[in-house]
């Protein structure tokens, strides 16, 4: 799926915001996630994921960094995102129905915290854009 | 009846779905075993304690091996909500708007996923965002599709029976795919992520993740 040249605009314009507080919002999103999918900590085995956690944190950031060099290369992902897809391939091998876990606790977390700028519109572009990162980290598996 | 169910019980978002993942290799009830994937012997019977001599209940004349396999779906009789549990969901409705967020979450539904639109061909102008949050009868069936959750809430403890017709009338009648009920269950939790900010925090949505599934499964349970 390709995003249109508005959807690109949503996702760039509320990055901006979103990029201020991306280390809180990616903890916050890990946070939602173990809750929501306890399933989901059994890729975790050697963390610690006590909220707050300086591990929790920092993968967080590692996470929201990710989906920051997508939304500077919104017109590559591919490309952007080439060696993580391989990473997660080949080393990490998450299985693929995780992303889109984690992709709506990301959503949650940006929602809660911006709520005027989350209109309906940029949540679908959200949506789209997210649902597209996980392709391209999911599309080496096989 | 039985790919609707297995679908559902590989449902990874099910956390109460934790422990009866499915009925095929469930270990016998009766075995003290730990939670193995059975080996299939010879027969092609799942091993670990199943078909060894272990009597189901008496007078039924069958082993708990078999027992296991005809047991409906444990887990939509078996949901418990804890008292926090039953705090997070009532602290959070008695504040929700139900004819504004209803309207919300099936505006965004049809704006996010738009093959939902499939259902509501009848609905009028729905060719843009704009025009879909306007529209008076996404509205309307917001409003309704929100109130009836509200049933749920006051039911915990026996959904399936509250939405027995319902769920009747969404296979037979509407011809709903249940993976739209949990695509509507997400975007009512983005809602809610939305209007109450950080008093709608991982746990409270946690809970709110374990509601939306039980009520997807119940409104799936009499499909065929």
């Amino acid at each position: 799926m390709t995003l249109t040249q508005a959807e690109k605009a949503a996702v760039v314009t509320i990055w901006a915001k979103v990029a201020t507080q991306a280390d809180a919002i990616g903890a916050e999103s890990l946070e939602r996630l173990f809750s929501s999918y306890p399933q989901t900590k059994t890729y975790f085995p050697h963390f610690d994921l006590s909220q707050g956690s300086a591990q929790l944190r920092g993968h967080g950031s590692k996470v929201m960094n990710a989906v920051g060099e997508a939304v500077k290369h919104v017109d590559d992902i591919r490309g952007a995102l080439a060696k993580l897809s391989e990473l997660h391939a080949y080393i990490l091998r998450v299985d693929p129905v995780n992303f889109k876990l984690l992709s709506h606790c990301i959503l949650c977390s940006v929602a809660a915290r911006y709520p005027s700028d989350f209109t309906p519109e940029v949540h679908a572009a959200w949506d789209k854009f997210l649902s597209s990162v996980s392709s391209v980290l999911t599309e080496k598996y096989r | 009846m039985s790919c609707v169910l297995g679908s559902l019980l590989s449902d990874s978002q099910g956390s109460f779905l934790e422990g009866h993942t499915s009925l095929q290799t469930d270990p016998c009830p009766a075995s003290p075993a730990p939670r193995t994937p059975p080996s299939h012997g010879p027969s092609g019977r799942p091993g670990r304690g199943c078909g060894q001599g272990i009597k189901g209940p008496a007078g039924s004349g069958l082993s708990y091996g078999v027992c296991a396999l005809l047991q409906p779906s444990r887990a939509a009789t078996m949901v418990h909500w804890s008292a926090e549990e039953k705090q997070l969901i009532s602290s959070v409705w008695g504040k929700v708007n139900v004819e504004e967020c209803g309207a919300e979450a099936l505006a965004r539904l049809l704006i996010v996923y738009p093959w939902t639109q499939r259902f509501f061909d009848n609905f009028g102008n729905l060719s843009s965002p704009t025009a879909i949050i306007g529209n008076p009868k996404v509205r309307a069936h917001g409003k309704k599709v929100l109130t009836s959750f509200g049933e749920a809430i006051k039911n915990l403890d026996n959904l399936k029976a509250t939405y027995s017709k319902l769920s009747e009338l969404h296979c037979d009648k509407l011809h709903v795919d249940p993976e739209n009920f949990r695509l509507l269950g997400d975007i009512l939790i983005i809602v809610l992520a939305a209007h109450f900010g950080k008093d709608f925090g991982p746990s409270c949505q946690a809970t709110w993740q374990k509601l939306v599934g039980v009520v997807a499964h119940a409104l799936a349970h009499k499909y065929h």
